[in-house]
Protein backbone atom coordinates (compact mmCIF):
# COMPACT_ATOMS: atom_id res chain seq x y z
CA UNK A 1 0.00 0.00 0.00
CA UNK A 2 1.52 3.29 -1.00
CA UNK A 3 1.01 6.52 0.82
CA UNK A 4 -0.04 4.50 3.82
CA UNK A 5 -0.23 7.19 6.46
CA UNK A 6 -2.23 9.51 4.25
CA UNK A 7 -4.62 6.76 3.29
CA UNK A 8 -5.07 5.59 6.86
CA UNK A 9 -5.89 9.06 8.07
CA UNK A 10 -8.30 9.48 5.16
CA UNK A 11 -9.96 6.20 6.08
CA UNK A 12 -10.17 7.20 9.71
CA UNK A 13 -11.82 10.44 8.70
CA UNK A 14 -14.16 8.61 6.37
CA UNK A 15 -15.14 6.30 9.20
CA UNK A 16 -15.82 9.26 11.44
CA UNK A 17 -17.84 11.17 8.90
CA UNK A 18 -19.69 8.40 7.14
CA UNK A 19 -22.18 7.59 9.90
CA UNK A 20 -24.61 9.23 10.04
CA UNK A 21 -24.46 10.41 6.46
CA UNK A 22 -23.28 13.98 6.03
CA UNK A 23 -22.06 14.41 9.58
CA UNK A 24 -19.48 17.02 8.78
CA UNK A 25 -17.76 18.95 6.05
CA UNK A 26 -16.42 16.97 3.10
CA UNK A 27 -12.80 16.72 1.99
CA UNK A 28 -13.06 18.64 -1.28
CA UNK A 29 -10.69 21.46 -2.13
CA UNK A 30 -11.93 24.67 -3.69
CA UNK A 31 -10.17 26.02 -6.75
CA UNK A 32 -11.99 28.70 -8.70
CA UNK A 33 -11.31 28.77 -12.47
CA UNK A 34 -8.33 26.48 -11.72
CA UNK A 35 -6.57 29.72 -10.67
CA UNK A 36 -7.61 30.90 -7.24
CA UNK A 37 -7.15 28.47 -4.39
CA UNK A 38 -9.53 29.16 -1.53
CA UNK A 39 -8.77 28.32 2.08
CA UNK A 40 -11.85 26.42 3.20
CA UNK A 41 -10.34 24.92 6.35
CA UNK A 42 -8.15 26.73 8.86
CA UNK A 43 -7.42 26.82 12.58
CA UNK A 44 -9.94 28.96 14.44
CA UNK A 45 -8.87 32.40 15.69
CA UNK A 46 -7.94 32.66 19.37
CA UNK A 47 -11.18 34.35 20.42
CA UNK A 48 -13.33 31.35 19.50
CA UNK A 49 -14.03 29.18 22.49
CA UNK A 50 -16.07 26.28 21.14
CA UNK A 51 -14.71 25.60 17.67
CA UNK A 52 -11.20 24.48 16.77
CA UNK A 53 -11.29 24.41 12.98
CA UNK A 54 -13.10 26.75 10.65
CA UNK A 55 -14.79 25.37 7.55
CA UNK A 56 -16.24 27.42 4.74
CA UNK A 57 -19.91 26.74 4.04
CA UNK A 58 -18.77 25.48 0.62
CA UNK A 59 -17.50 22.29 2.28
CA UNK A 60 -21.02 21.44 3.49
CA UNK A 61 -22.67 21.67 0.10
CA UNK A 62 -23.27 18.88 -2.40
CA UNK A 63 -20.76 18.24 -5.18
CA UNK A 64 -23.16 19.67 -7.75
CA UNK A 65 -23.55 22.96 -5.86
CA UNK A 66 -19.81 23.10 -5.20
CA UNK A 67 -19.05 22.72 -8.90
CA UNK A 68 -21.10 25.78 -9.84
CA UNK A 69 -18.85 27.99 -7.74
CA UNK A 70 -15.66 26.53 -9.24
CA UNK A 71 -16.18 28.23 -12.58
CA UNK A 72 -17.06 31.92 -12.86
CA UNK A 73 -18.88 31.22 -16.08
CA UNK A 74 -21.29 28.83 -14.41
CA UNK A 75 -21.60 30.92 -11.25
CA UNK A 76 -24.82 32.93 -11.71
CA UNK A 77 -23.49 35.43 -9.14
CA UNK A 78 -21.35 36.76 -11.96
CA UNK A 79 -24.42 37.99 -13.79
CA UNK A 80 -24.69 40.35 -10.79
CA UNK A 81 -21.00 41.22 -11.03
CA UNK A 82 -21.41 42.14 -14.69
CA UNK A 83 -24.43 44.30 -13.90
CA UNK A 84 -22.46 46.01 -11.14
CA UNK A 85 -19.66 46.83 -13.60
CA UNK A 86 -22.22 48.88 -15.52
CA UNK A 87 -23.25 50.71 -12.30
CA UNK A 88 -19.58 51.18 -11.42
CA UNK A 89 -18.98 53.29 -14.54
CA UNK A 90 -22.38 55.04 -14.52
CA UNK A 91 -22.56 58.68 -13.48
CA UNK A 92 -25.47 59.19 -11.10
CA UNK A 93 -26.61 62.04 -8.88
CA UNK A 94 -26.02 65.79 -8.95
CA UNK A 95 -22.26 65.73 -8.39
CA UNK A 96 -21.59 64.18 -11.80
CA UNK A 97 -19.51 61.39 -10.31
CA UNK A 98 -19.44 57.62 -10.67
CA UNK A 99 -17.62 54.99 -8.63
CA UNK A 100 -15.07 54.92 -11.40
CA UNK A 101 -14.32 58.65 -11.40
CA UNK A 102 -12.82 58.40 -7.89
CA UNK A 103 -11.69 54.79 -7.61
CA UNK A 104 -10.64 54.08 -11.19
CA UNK A 105 -10.57 50.39 -11.88
CA UNK A 106 -12.40 48.17 -9.41
CA UNK A 107 -9.11 46.34 -8.82
CA UNK A 108 -8.15 49.36 -6.68
CA UNK A 109 -10.56 47.99 -4.06
CA UNK A 110 -8.68 44.72 -3.80
CA UNK A 111 -8.51 43.66 -0.16
CA UNK A 112 -11.35 45.90 0.99
CA UNK A 113 -13.92 43.12 1.42
CA UNK A 114 -11.54 41.18 3.66
CA UNK A 115 -11.37 43.84 6.39
CA UNK A 116 -15.00 44.95 6.59
CA UNK A 117 -16.94 45.64 8.84
CA UNK A 118 -14.41 48.14 10.09
CA UNK A 119 -14.12 51.08 12.47
CA UNK A 120 -14.46 54.42 10.68
CA UNK A 121 -12.55 57.05 12.64
CA UNK A 122 -14.17 60.11 11.03
CA UNK A 123 -17.69 58.82 11.58
CA UNK A 124 -16.92 57.31 14.98
CA UNK A 125 -18.72 54.06 14.20
CA UNK A 126 -18.24 50.56 12.86
CA UNK A 127 -19.19 50.54 9.22
CA UNK A 128 -20.19 47.71 6.93
CA UNK A 129 -19.30 47.74 3.25
CA UNK A 130 -22.95 48.50 2.45
CA UNK A 131 -22.80 51.64 4.61
CA UNK A 132 -19.59 52.69 2.90
CA UNK A 133 -21.13 52.25 -0.56
CA UNK A 134 -24.16 54.31 0.44
CA UNK A 135 -21.93 56.94 2.07
CA UNK A 136 -20.09 57.28 -1.25
CA UNK A 137 -23.36 57.53 -3.12
CA UNK A 138 -24.75 60.25 -0.85
CA UNK A 139 -21.74 62.39 0.04
CA UNK A 140 -19.58 61.98 -3.08
CA UNK A 141 -22.13 61.43 -5.83
CA UNK A 142 -25.16 63.23 -4.36
CA UNK A 143 -27.15 60.25 -5.55
CA UNK A 144 -29.89 58.33 -3.82
CA UNK A 145 -29.00 55.59 -1.37
CA UNK A 146 -29.48 52.03 -2.44
CA UNK A 147 -31.71 49.85 -0.29
CA UNK A 148 -29.54 47.99 2.22
CA UNK A 149 -30.33 44.53 0.84
CA UNK A 150 -31.46 45.62 -2.64
CA UNK A 151 -30.42 44.06 -5.93
CA UNK A 152 -28.04 46.85 -7.02
CA UNK A 153 -26.39 46.80 -3.57
CA UNK A 154 -25.94 43.02 -3.63
CA UNK A 155 -24.49 43.25 -7.14
CA UNK A 156 -22.05 46.01 -6.17
CA UNK A 157 -20.91 44.02 -3.13
CA UNK A 158 -20.40 40.99 -5.36
CA UNK A 159 -18.20 43.07 -7.65
CA UNK A 160 -16.17 44.48 -4.75
CA UNK A 161 -15.82 41.02 -3.17
CA UNK A 162 -14.82 39.38 -6.44
CA UNK A 163 -11.54 41.33 -6.64
CA UNK A 164 -10.56 40.17 -3.13
CA UNK A 165 -11.23 36.49 -3.71
CA UNK A 166 -8.67 34.18 -2.18
CA UNK A 167 -7.50 36.78 0.35
CA UNK A 168 -7.97 35.84 4.01
CA UNK A 169 -10.77 37.50 5.97
CA UNK A 170 -9.11 39.71 8.55
CA UNK A 171 -11.49 41.98 10.46
CA UNK A 172 -10.17 43.90 13.47
CA UNK A 173 -11.95 43.19 16.74
CA UNK A 174 -9.80 45.20 19.13
CA UNK A 175 -9.40 48.93 19.71
CA UNK A 176 -12.45 51.09 19.02
CA UNK A 177 -14.34 48.20 17.38
CA UNK A 178 -14.21 46.07 20.52
CA UNK A 179 -17.43 47.35 22.11
CA UNK A 180 -19.38 46.62 18.91
CA UNK A 181 -17.74 43.20 18.67
CA UNK A 182 -18.74 42.37 22.28
CA UNK A 183 -22.29 43.41 21.47
CA UNK A 184 -22.27 41.14 18.43
CA UNK A 185 -20.97 38.22 20.47
CA UNK A 186 -23.75 38.73 23.00
CA UNK A 187 -26.33 38.66 20.20
CA UNK A 188 -24.77 35.50 18.76
CA UNK A 189 -25.32 33.61 21.99
CA UNK A 190 -28.70 35.18 22.81
CA UNK A 191 -31.71 32.91 22.29
CA UNK A 192 -34.54 34.54 20.35
CA UNK A 193 -38.06 33.76 19.23
CA UNK A 194 -40.67 31.19 20.15
CA UNK A 195 -38.19 28.43 19.37
CA UNK A 196 -35.64 30.00 21.72
CA UNK A 197 -32.69 29.41 19.47
CA UNK A 198 -29.45 31.38 19.35
CA UNK A 199 -27.09 31.43 16.38
CA UNK A 200 -24.83 29.12 18.38
CA UNK A 201 -27.51 26.45 18.90
CA UNK A 202 -27.42 25.62 15.20
CA UNK A 203 -24.02 26.78 14.01
CA UNK A 204 -21.91 25.61 16.98
CA UNK A 205 -23.86 22.95 18.90
CA UNK A 206 -25.45 21.27 15.88
CA UNK A 207 -22.99 22.03 13.11
CA UNK A 208 -22.89 19.22 10.54
CA UNK A 209 -26.33 17.88 11.44
CA UNK A 210 -29.36 18.08 9.21
CA UNK A 211 -32.24 20.44 9.95
CA UNK A 212 -34.79 18.73 7.74
CA UNK A 213 -33.22 19.01 4.28
CA UNK A 214 -30.51 21.53 5.24
CA UNK A 215 -26.98 20.54 6.14
CA UNK A 216 -25.94 22.91 8.92
CA UNK A 217 -22.67 24.73 8.32
CA UNK A 218 -20.76 26.96 10.70
CA UNK A 219 -22.68 29.95 9.40
CA UNK A 220 -19.58 31.62 7.98
CA UNK A 221 -20.10 34.80 5.96
CA UNK A 222 -16.83 34.77 4.00
CA UNK A 223 -18.75 33.85 0.84
CA UNK A 224 -21.21 36.75 0.86
CA UNK A 225 -22.90 38.03 -1.14
CA UNK A 226 -24.12 34.54 -1.90
CA UNK A 227 -26.06 33.32 -4.89
CA UNK A 228 -28.68 31.00 -3.43
CA UNK A 229 -30.24 28.37 -5.65
CA UNK A 230 -33.44 28.56 -3.58
CA UNK A 231 -34.20 32.17 -4.46
CA UNK A 232 -32.02 32.50 -7.56
CA UNK A 233 -30.47 35.80 -6.57
CA UNK A 234 -27.54 37.30 -4.73
CA UNK A 235 -28.21 37.54 -1.00
CA UNK A 236 -26.62 40.00 1.39
CA UNK A 237 -25.44 39.18 4.91
CA UNK A 238 -28.16 41.11 6.70
CA UNK A 239 -30.91 39.57 4.58
CA UNK A 240 -29.54 36.16 5.59
CA UNK A 241 -29.41 37.15 9.28
CA UNK A 242 -32.99 38.29 9.00
CA UNK A 243 -33.99 34.93 7.51
CA UNK A 244 -32.25 33.05 10.32
CA UNK A 245 -33.77 35.14 13.10
CA UNK A 246 -37.20 34.87 11.49
CA UNK A 247 -36.81 31.09 11.46
CA UNK A 248 -36.54 31.16 15.25
CA UNK A 249 -40.02 32.76 15.09
CA UNK A 250 -38.82 36.08 16.40
CA UNK A 251 -39.43 39.65 15.35
CA UNK A 252 -36.24 40.37 13.44
CA UNK A 253 -33.91 43.32 13.61
CA UNK A 254 -33.85 45.45 10.50
CA UNK A 255 -31.10 45.09 7.89
CA UNK A 256 -28.67 47.93 8.54
CA UNK A 257 -29.63 48.14 12.24
CA UNK A 258 -27.01 48.55 14.98
CA UNK A 259 -27.71 44.98 16.12
CA UNK A 260 -27.05 43.41 12.71
CA UNK A 261 -23.93 45.56 12.18
CA UNK A 262 -22.54 44.30 15.49
CA UNK A 263 -23.53 40.73 14.65
CA UNK A 264 -21.92 41.02 11.22
CA UNK A 265 -18.65 42.16 12.78
CA UNK A 266 -18.71 39.27 15.23
CA UNK A 267 -19.65 36.62 12.68
CA UNK A 268 -17.07 37.96 10.21
CA UNK A 269 -14.41 37.69 12.94
CA UNK A 270 -15.36 34.03 13.41
CA UNK A 271 -14.20 33.55 9.81
CA UNK A 272 -10.83 35.30 10.19
CA UNK A 273 -8.43 33.20 8.14
CA UNK A 274 -10.91 31.77 5.61
CA UNK A 275 -10.73 33.12 2.07
CA UNK A 276 -13.04 35.78 0.72
CA UNK A 277 -15.27 33.76 -1.64
CA UNK A 278 -17.98 36.21 -2.67
CA UNK A 279 -19.94 35.82 -4.80
CA UNK A 280 -20.28 32.22 -3.67
CA UNK A 281 -22.95 29.65 -4.53
CA UNK A 282 -25.04 27.93 -1.87
CA UNK A 283 -28.39 26.19 -1.79
CA UNK B 1 -39.28 42.09 -23.22
CA UNK B 2 -38.37 40.27 -20.07
CA UNK B 3 -36.04 42.45 -18.02
CA UNK B 4 -32.41 41.77 -17.18
CA UNK B 5 -31.81 39.26 -19.96
CA UNK B 6 -28.15 38.87 -20.76
CA UNK B 7 -26.63 36.03 -22.78
CA UNK B 8 -23.13 34.72 -22.04
CA UNK B 9 -21.19 32.15 -24.03
CA UNK B 10 -17.77 30.62 -23.66
CA UNK B 11 -16.00 29.11 -26.66
CA UNK B 12 -12.25 28.44 -26.90
CA UNK B 13 -10.54 31.06 -29.09
CA UNK B 14 -8.29 28.53 -30.79
CA UNK B 15 -8.55 24.90 -31.80
CA UNK B 16 -7.26 22.49 -34.41
CA UNK B 17 -9.64 21.47 -37.20
CA UNK B 18 -11.32 18.23 -36.21
CA UNK B 19 -11.01 18.94 -32.48
CA UNK B 20 -13.92 18.36 -30.16
CA UNK B 21 -14.38 21.49 -28.05
CA UNK B 22 -16.52 22.30 -25.03
CA UNK B 23 -19.06 25.09 -25.37
CA UNK B 24 -20.83 26.69 -22.42
CA UNK B 25 -23.79 29.04 -22.54
CA UNK B 26 -25.82 30.80 -19.89
CA UNK B 27 -28.58 33.35 -20.23
CA UNK B 28 -29.97 35.32 -17.31
CA UNK B 29 -33.73 34.92 -17.47
CA UNK B 30 -36.32 34.47 -14.76
CA UNK B 31 -38.08 31.55 -16.56
CA UNK B 32 -41.49 32.16 -15.02
CA UNK B 33 -43.30 28.83 -15.30
CA UNK B 34 -46.85 30.15 -15.48
CA UNK B 35 -47.91 27.95 -12.57
CA UNK B 36 -47.02 30.24 -9.68
CA UNK B 37 -49.42 32.65 -8.05
CA UNK B 38 -48.49 36.24 -7.24
CA UNK B 39 -49.25 38.19 -4.05
CA UNK B 40 -52.71 39.03 -5.41
CA UNK B 41 -53.58 35.35 -5.83
CA UNK B 42 -53.63 35.44 -9.61
CA UNK B 43 -51.40 33.31 -11.82
CA UNK B 44 -48.21 34.98 -12.97
CA UNK B 45 -48.21 34.59 -16.76
CA UNK B 46 -45.71 32.18 -18.24
CA UNK B 47 -42.57 33.83 -19.58
CA UNK B 48 -39.77 31.49 -20.56
CA UNK B 49 -37.21 30.96 -23.25
CA UNK B 50 -38.69 28.16 -25.32
CA UNK B 51 -35.89 27.39 -27.77
CA UNK B 52 -32.12 27.56 -27.84
CA UNK B 53 -30.01 26.96 -30.92
CA UNK B 54 -26.36 27.02 -31.87
CA UNK B 55 -25.24 27.23 -35.48
CA UNK B 56 -21.84 27.03 -37.10
CA UNK B 57 -21.46 28.42 -40.62
CA UNK B 58 -25.19 27.98 -41.29
CA UNK B 59 -25.20 24.40 -40.03
CA UNK B 60 -27.22 23.55 -36.93
CA UNK B 61 -25.05 22.26 -34.07
CA UNK B 62 -27.75 21.96 -31.44
CA UNK B 63 -31.44 22.83 -31.32
CA UNK B 64 -33.14 22.58 -27.94
CA UNK B 65 -36.87 22.81 -27.21
CA UNK B 66 -37.35 24.17 -23.70
CA UNK B 67 -40.31 23.73 -21.37
CA UNK B 68 -41.54 25.44 -18.19
CA UNK B 69 -39.79 23.06 -15.77
CA UNK B 70 -36.39 24.53 -16.66
CA UNK B 71 -35.15 26.77 -13.87
CA UNK B 72 -33.89 30.33 -13.79
CA UNK B 73 -30.80 31.31 -15.80
CA UNK B 74 -30.70 28.27 -18.11
CA UNK B 75 -27.22 26.86 -18.64
CA UNK B 76 -26.21 24.55 -21.48
CA UNK B 77 -22.91 22.83 -21.96
CA UNK B 78 -22.18 20.66 -24.99
CA UNK B 79 -19.36 19.38 -27.16
CA UNK B 80 -18.90 20.22 -30.84
CA UNK B 81 -16.44 19.12 -33.47
CA UNK B 82 -14.95 22.09 -35.34
CA UNK B 83 -14.32 21.49 -39.07
CA UNK B 84 -12.31 24.72 -39.41
CA UNK B 85 -12.29 28.42 -38.58
CA UNK B 86 -15.67 30.05 -38.37
CA UNK B 87 -18.30 31.55 -36.14
CA UNK B 88 -20.67 29.98 -33.66
CA UNK B 89 -24.01 31.80 -33.52
CA UNK B 90 -26.20 31.27 -30.46
CA UNK B 91 -29.89 32.18 -30.45
CA UNK B 92 -32.45 32.16 -27.65
CA UNK B 93 -36.18 32.54 -28.42
CA UNK B 94 -38.33 34.17 -25.74
CA UNK B 95 -42.07 33.49 -25.28
CA UNK B 96 -42.78 37.17 -25.88
CA UNK B 97 -41.24 36.99 -29.37
CA UNK B 98 -37.88 38.47 -28.44
CA UNK B 99 -34.80 36.83 -29.87
CA UNK B 100 -31.43 37.17 -28.17
CA UNK B 101 -28.25 36.33 -30.02
CA UNK B 102 -24.57 36.03 -29.28
CA UNK B 103 -21.71 34.90 -31.46
CA UNK B 104 -18.13 33.75 -30.96
CA UNK B 105 -15.56 33.07 -33.63
CA UNK B 106 -13.00 30.34 -33.38
CA UNK B 107 -9.64 30.13 -35.10
CA UNK B 108 -9.04 26.54 -36.22
CA UNK B 109 -6.54 27.04 -39.01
Amino acid sequence: MKNTSKLVSALALAAMTSTPALAGPDEDQLWVNDEIQMVTEVAAPAHMENIDTLYSGWRYRSNETQAIQMDDFENPGFVGVENAMVSWAKVEGDAGESCQSCHGDVESLKGVRAVYPRWNEAAGEVRTLEMQVNDCRVTRMSAEEWGYTSGPMANMLALISSVSRGMPVNVAIDGPAQATWEHGKELYYMRTGQLELSCANCHEDSVGLMVRADHLSQGQINGFPTYRLKNTKLNTVHARFKGCVRDTRAQTYKPGSAEFIALELYVASRGNGLSVEGPSVRN
Amino acid sequence: MASGVKPRVKVPKKATAGDVIKIKSLISHKMESGQRKGKDGNLIPRSIINRFTCEFGGEMVIDVAMDPAISTNPYFQFDAKVPGSGEFVFTWYDDDGDVYTASKSIDAG
